[in-house]
This record gives structure tokens, sequence and C-alpha cells, in this order.
């Protein structure tokens, strides 16, 4: 019997990742009144796709331009799209980047930055292949960052305490007790802003307790920033915690994706920053990235950083996409502050403050799995398990519906 | 100054191969020529954008797609698309659904998701079996992957052709279920593939040993010029039994290098084992980029499921290939005309992108350091990168090196 034929009879049955069977599960629904609060990608009010205005007009700039063609990209990808993505994260006078101790690899979507700098950490970090060395994500957090991080070989991924369910806020005191106890040099996943899932972001204060602690204990800081601009429609504004922690002196990671904040979701357009002491360290370390990305995928794809690179280097093109930002998030707050009041108006049982204190694409609603499964079962409005909604799934149709549901489900379900 | 978290970590080498068009780039000799990586040139020595490409590219502007995110394993269009170039059109494989292919980031992404999911899986046996030589890049992806590798005899230095009975006799004392990778088409580095009756009897010899094939196909339509002749091997094992691992790569025969196009198949034994391993295959792909991206994939899909515009690669492909075959005839055709007499029939007698000149290390430096020739450190030269208008000095500079 070929051996081919012989392994993959042992091959398992791997279970799906949930939030694809989620949509699977809508787009199966008959009901005409669905709704999908599941999806994590900007929708319009007419709960459509879009496609902002500034990359249709960049693309039709790429393909007018001949003198492009399909050659390979560098090693670490294309060189305008590194410095210039890495200067939305930092500032454009950011004093690291001005001290010339930043650098950037170009990655698949933010999935492939965090997993650039997992792979460089798990080889360099805290000696060499150090698989024991701990790496805290938050509880909870998007759930590839477990996946990403075990994969790249760490044996200890462990959650740190972040949501607190009662007061349907940020656990300060247990955030800063993981990172009190934390083994020294653990390494630390934070969310820059409009945290997934919880949309809870520390204020400025806490953050720089978080800090604080950090520097104390010397922990590795690793940004995970996919929201850059989504959450308040100002990129400085979501970028403060990134930019405080570099004022500080830290040698970090930060994670960037394009796919919300240009809405260039399949075209997988990621950088990892990299903050480190000076040029020399990143010079090294850069080396070695190559080395990761080699084995990976060679070399990045390059449409997408293409567009990037054109749009954050062209004066107009720039400001105009300034304001496609602004118009998603400034939809998300209005759908917040909607159906927040909608849920006041009907006296639902319970508090809402949180769906506008809230930050981002998602909202923690505090529904339970038996409230979820009601909402899905009897009403076909799809939303996670963990309560959690993608407020771009909210349009000024559907609002009613959502709100009136909720409503039934609190009252009737507990 | 306060310390680094990165005082320890090294400076690494530069890449074997990508390394050498970043030196060539540094370079300000006007005479200098790259026959480092493997990108096609046209006569002028420019990159060459495919015209159906272009016109894939015209199209799917016009249809004013969305940017959601593809599936984890890619563009149904493509993939379905992909794996029939690869293996036939009415193959029964795709017929009865018991192949699962998916879409990776060009040939590396294909290698290393494979590697991936051997060293997941394929639990009985660690070792992987490549060519001598082989690409550079394999050895770093299958180790990194956590698999071991080991060679099997290949290239014979000495014809600078195939050494046949030295590569049965190797493959015969592989010990069984061990991963063999063969090189479908155009083998890269040597340029050196074997005849059918020779891939015959390795496919007889693999099935003895219960080996497990693992085909990397970078180069169909490059090879011959001819999609169906250089995917002959891979659609023989498949008949013979073989449930063959294979990855495909769409950088060179449609010039998508940056766009990242790529395809892994696992033909398994029916389409429930098919489901099972697909499910596999996502939970791999899912940790490294979550799913690949859309641009070169929509126009491969494009160009594949358009028969005019299928029509009009297949005539690009061969034109590629043809003008890559001229260049080796004009390549020996100086090399005698500057006085060299060595035996330069491999040149022709090599096919597809590559040459395996039978230069040594140190004469490939002074063809570098002297006369600003880039290639690796092999004597692999890409003969893409030769032009009517470089071949003379070309000629001149191996010359001199040689004689």
């Amino acid at each position: 019997m070929p051996a081919s034929r012989h392994f993959c009879q042992k091959v398992p049955q791997a279970t799906p990742v949930a939030v694809f069977k989620l949509s699977n599960d809508f787009k199966e629904d008959p009901n005409p009144m669905k709704v999908n609060l599941g999806v994590g990608a900007y929708r319009t009010d007419e709960g459509q796709p879009w496609v902002l205005p500034v990359v249709k007009k960049v693309e039709k700039l790429i393909v007018a331009d001949n003198r492009l063609n399909h050659e390979y990209l560098p090693i670490l990808g294309l060189p305008e799209f590194r410095s210039s993505a890495s200067k939305i994260a930092l500032g454009e006078d950011s004093p690291a980047i001005q001290e010339n101790r930043v650098g950037a690899v170009q990655c698949l979507g933010g999935t492939g930055a965090l997993k650039m700098g997992a792979e460089f950490l798990r080889r360099w970090y805290n000696g060499n292949d150090n698989m024991k060395t701990p790496v805290y994500v938050s509880a909870p957090t998007w759930e590839n960052h477990n996946s990403v991080f075990a994969n790249a070989g760490f044996e200890d991924v462990r959650p740190y305490k972040y949501w607190d369910a009662e007061k349907r806020g940020l656990d300060l005191a247990g955030f800063l007790g993981d990172l009190e106890t934390a083994p020294k040099h653990s390494i630390f996943v934070l969310h820059a802003c409009a945290h997934n899932p919880t949309g809870t972001d520390p204020t400025h204060m806490e953050w720089t307790q978080v800090a604080e602690v950090m520097k104390r204990r010397k922990l590795f800081v690793f940004f995970d920033s996919a929201y850059q601009g989504f959450a308040s429609g100002c990129l400085d504004k979501d970028a403060w915690a990134v930019r405080y922690f570099v004022t500080q002196g830290f040698e970090m990671f930060c994670a960037q994706s394009f796919s919300k904040n240009f809405g260039l979701y399949n075209e997988r357009v990621g950088n990892l920053t990299i903050v480190a002491r000076d040029a020399d360290n990143v010079r090294r370390v850069l080396s070695q990235m190559e080395k990761i990305v080699r084995v990976t995928w060679s070399n990045p794809p390059s449409q997408g950083a293409r567009l990037v690179a054109i749009t954050l280097n062209t004066a107009e093109l720039f400001a105009e996409w300034k304001d496609n930002v602004k118009t998603m998030a400034d939809r998300v707050l209005l759908m917040r502050a909607s159906l927040q009041a909608k849920l006041q108006a009907l006296g639902t049982p319970g508090t809402w403050d949180h769906i506008t204190q809230q930050i981002g694409m998602f909202s923690f609603t505090g529904l339970n799995p038996k409230q979820v499964e009601y909402m899905i079962k009897e009403r076909s409005i799809y939303l996670m398990a963990s309560g959690r909604i993608n407020m771009c799934g909210l349009t000024t149709k559907n609002i009613d519906y959502v709100a009136k549901s909720i409503h039934e489900t609190v009252v009737n379900v507990q | 100054m306060s310390s680094s978290w990165w005082s320890e970590v090294q400076m690494g080498p530069p890449d074997p191969i990508l390394g050498v068009s970043e030196a060539y780039k540094r370079d300000t000799n006007p005479k200098k020529i790259n026959l480092g990586v493997g990108a096609y040139r046209d006569d002028q020595g420019k990159p060459y954008v495919l015209s159906c490409v272009r016109k894939a590219e015209a199209q799917i502007a016009a249809k004013k797609l969305d940017k959601e995110y593809l599936a984890i394993g890619g563009l149904g269009d493509f993939t379905k698309a992909c794996a029939k170039l690869a293996l036939g059109d009415d193959n029964e494989v795709i017929k009865s659904g018991r192949n699962i292919t998916v879409q990776t980031i060009s040939g590396t992404g294909s290698l290393r998701i494979g590697a991936n999911f051997l060293s997941r899986f394929h639990t009985e046996a660690r070792d992987v079996y490549l060519p001598k030589p082989s690409w550079g890049n394999h050895t770093p992806i299958f180790r990194d992957a956590g698999m071991q590798l080991k060679a099997y005899t290949y290239y014979d230095p000495k014809t600078c052709g195939f050494d046949f009975q030295g590569a049965l006799n190797d493959i015969s004392k592989i010990p069984e279920k061990s991963v063999i990778m063969l090189h479908a088409c155009a083998h890269n580095p040597t340029g050196v593939d074997p005849r059918p009756e020779q891939w015959k009897e390795i496919a007889d010899l693999v099935k003895k040993r219960n080996l497990l094939v693992f085909f990397d196909m970078a180069y169909q339509g490059f090879a011959s010029g001819d999609i169906d002749r250089d995917a002959w091997a891979v659609r023989y094992f498949i008949e013979q039994g073989h449930n063959i691992v294979l990855s495909q790569s769409f950088a060179k025969n449609m010039g998508l290098y940056g766009e990242r196009v790529g395809g892994f198949t696992v033909v398994c034994k029916d389409a429930e084992e098919a489901k099972r391993v697909e499910s596999q295959l996502k939970i791999l792909i899912r940790p490294i980029y979550s799913n690949p991206p859309m641009n070169g994939a929509r126009i491969a899909a494009t160009i594949l499921n358009t028969p005019d515009l299928y029509k009009e690669w297949l005539g690009e492909v061969h034109g590629m290939a043809n003008r890559i075959i001229t260049m080796r005839e004009l390549l020996v055709a100086n090399l005698k005309k500057e006085g060299s007499t060595r035996n330069w029939k491999h040149v022709i007698d090599q096919i597809g992108m590559f040459c395996f000149t039978g230069l040594k290390p140190e004469q490939v430096e002074r063809l570098t350091k002297e006369f600003s020739i880039y290639m690796t450190k092999d004597g692999r030269i890409s003969m893409a990168g030769v032009t009517s208008g470089n071949v003379g000095y070309l000629a001149q500079g191996i010359h001199a090196v040689t004689k």
C-alpha cells in the first residue's frame, strides 16, 4: 500500500473555526430578517462591503501605470510601504524614527505580522529557542492569538486578567496583578486600541500604570494594532498607547494590520514595526527576520502594499484616506449611540452604557450563551457565543429589529 | 547606553539566491549581468508582464469586486483551475473529488504548508530525501518545519547530466515511508530532467520502496513550452497509484512573482479523506497568515478559466520557453567563437530557466568580481537573464575563467 494512502487515513477531521462557521450558518438561513453581527469586516448602512473611494482611485492609478510590473518584492517587503506604515503607528515625528532605531517587516496581514514577531521571539528572545518563555494574551482575546504563538513553538501561552464580566469593564487590578506576578521576561500581547472582542480599552492613566509595571519587571511589549483610525476616527488618538510606550524607552514589536482601516482585507497588508535600542540592533534583527520570512513565504505580496504606500505617501490621497476612515468610524459610533438609545427607550433590563463606552468594531454585549443561542435560533441574529457583536452589522434598517430582539431575549431567557 | 534584548542576535548571512540580486543592484558597472534569481527577462533584459495578465487585470478592474476575506483555503475558482492545470482536465482524481487543493503563498508557501502538514501527520518518517543538488531553500523550509533532510544522487558533474543509475541506487536504499522530493520538470538548479522511460523506472522503484512522493512543480510550461508535457511525470505517478503531494507556483509561468500565487495539493484515497485533510490544512494556515492574498489568484483564475486568455497564455509561455532555448544555443555558439574548447553540450541539453554551467565557486567569484556577472556560487545561471545583447559578454567572461 503506497505510503500516502496510509498516512492520510489517520488524519482526523478538525473542528471549524467558530467565526467562519457562524458566517456559514448565516448564509444558509432563509429568514429574510436575518442579521449577521458575527462578521469582522466593515459594512455600509446598506449592509454591503465598502471598497474605500481612495482605494478605488489608487487602484486605477496602478492599473494605468505601465512602469509597474509584478516582480518580486525584497524579502522584507516594499521599502516605502514599511517606512510609511511604521510612521502611521509611531507618528511622523517619532523620536525613535528620528534616532534611526525603527525597522519593519511587511507581512501578510496582522496575522502574518504577529506570526513573524512570534517566530523571531521564540528563536532570539530570552535565550535561543526558549519555548518556555510565557506568552500572555488577554482574557478574552482574538482566538487566533493563542494559535499563532503556540504554533511558533511557545509551550506556555496563558491568559492575563482583562475583562470584568460583572462590571462590564476593564479588570485593572487583575491586569496589574498578573503583570506583577508574571515571570520576568514574559511576553505580553497588548491590544493597541479597540480591544477585540470586548471593545474595552485602558484609559491613558491605566496604560501608564501598565507601562510602569512592565518596565520594572522587564516584560516584553508586543502590541497588536488592527484598528488604528477605526476606533476613534483619529489615527493619532488610536496610537496613543503605542507611542506612549515608545517614549517610555521600551524595545517592542507592533503588529499592524491594514485590513480594516484600508478595507484591504483580502490583499493581506500588514507590517511588523520593530523599535529597538539603536540602529545596529535593528539591522541584526532584520537580518534574522529575513531568514524566517524566507522559509515561510519568501517575500510578501505586492498589490496591497503598493496601494497603501502610494496612499500614505501622496498628500491628497492621505487626506482622503483619513476622511474615509473617519466615515467608517463615525457610522460605528452612530450605531452605538442608536442601539443604546433604543435599549434604554425599551426599558431593557440592565445597564447599556457599555455599548457607547466601548470602542471600535466590537461590543461585548454581556449576553450569555443561552441568550446568544436564543438570538440565533429564534431571531436569526448571528453573534458569537461570547456575546460579541460587530457594530458594523447594524444598519438604520435593522437596528430596531435587533434592539427589540435583545430586549425580548434579556426578558425571556436567563 | 542601556542594554538591548537583541545584543546576542547575530547578523544573518545574506540569502544565497536573493542576496545575489541585492549585490547586483549595488554594482555600478554598466556591463553588469544578473543571472541570479530565476525571474524571466525579455530580450531587452526587462521584466515581462504577460499580455494575458494585463488583459485579465483590465477585466477584473471592470468587475468592481469587493475586498472581503477569502476563505482560508483560498479562491475556489483558482484552486479548481490550479488542480486541473496540473492533473489534466478530465483526471479521475479531480472527478472523484479525492484531491484537496489550497491556494498558497506561491511555491515557497506551498512547500511550507506541505512540510508542516507532513511534519504533523506523517509521523512514521521524519526524513525528506532531496535530489542532490536541489533548490537552496528546500532544506531550510523542511528543517524549520521539523523534518530531517537527506539526499539521493541526482546530478552527475562529469556529464553535467542525470546520474540515472546513481539515483536508482540511492532510492533503492531509502527507508520505507520516507518522503522523496521530485522536481516535476526543469530541475532547479541543474536543468537536468529524467526522460520519460527513466521516470517510469523511478515511479516503479518508489512504489516498491513505499515512499511518499512530494512533487515540486514551479515551472510547468516553462520547461518544454508545453503545459501537458511538463506535467507528464506528475500525471504518470498518479496513474500508477501514487497518492502524491504537489506544490505549484505561478510565479514564473504567469510572471506573477510578487503577487505570490501558488497551490498545494494532496491526492487522497477518496473524497472523505480529502475533506479531513482539508480541515487540517486550514488549521495549519490560519496561524500563519489567516487567508491568502486575492490579487494574483484572481488574475490566474481569470486566465485559466477564460478560453481566449488561456490560449493566449499558452502562446506566451511557449514564447518564453523558446527565447530561453534560443539563448542556450547562442551562448554555446558564442563560447565556441571565443575559442573555448570545453564541452558545452549540457547548456543545450539542460531544460528550463536554469543552466548548471559546471563552473566552480572560485570561477564564479572571478566572474562576479572581474566581470560583474552575477550568479549563485554553485555555478547556476538563470538563462532568462541572458539576452542577444549580453550573450557575447557572458561568453567572454565564462571563457576567460575556464580556459
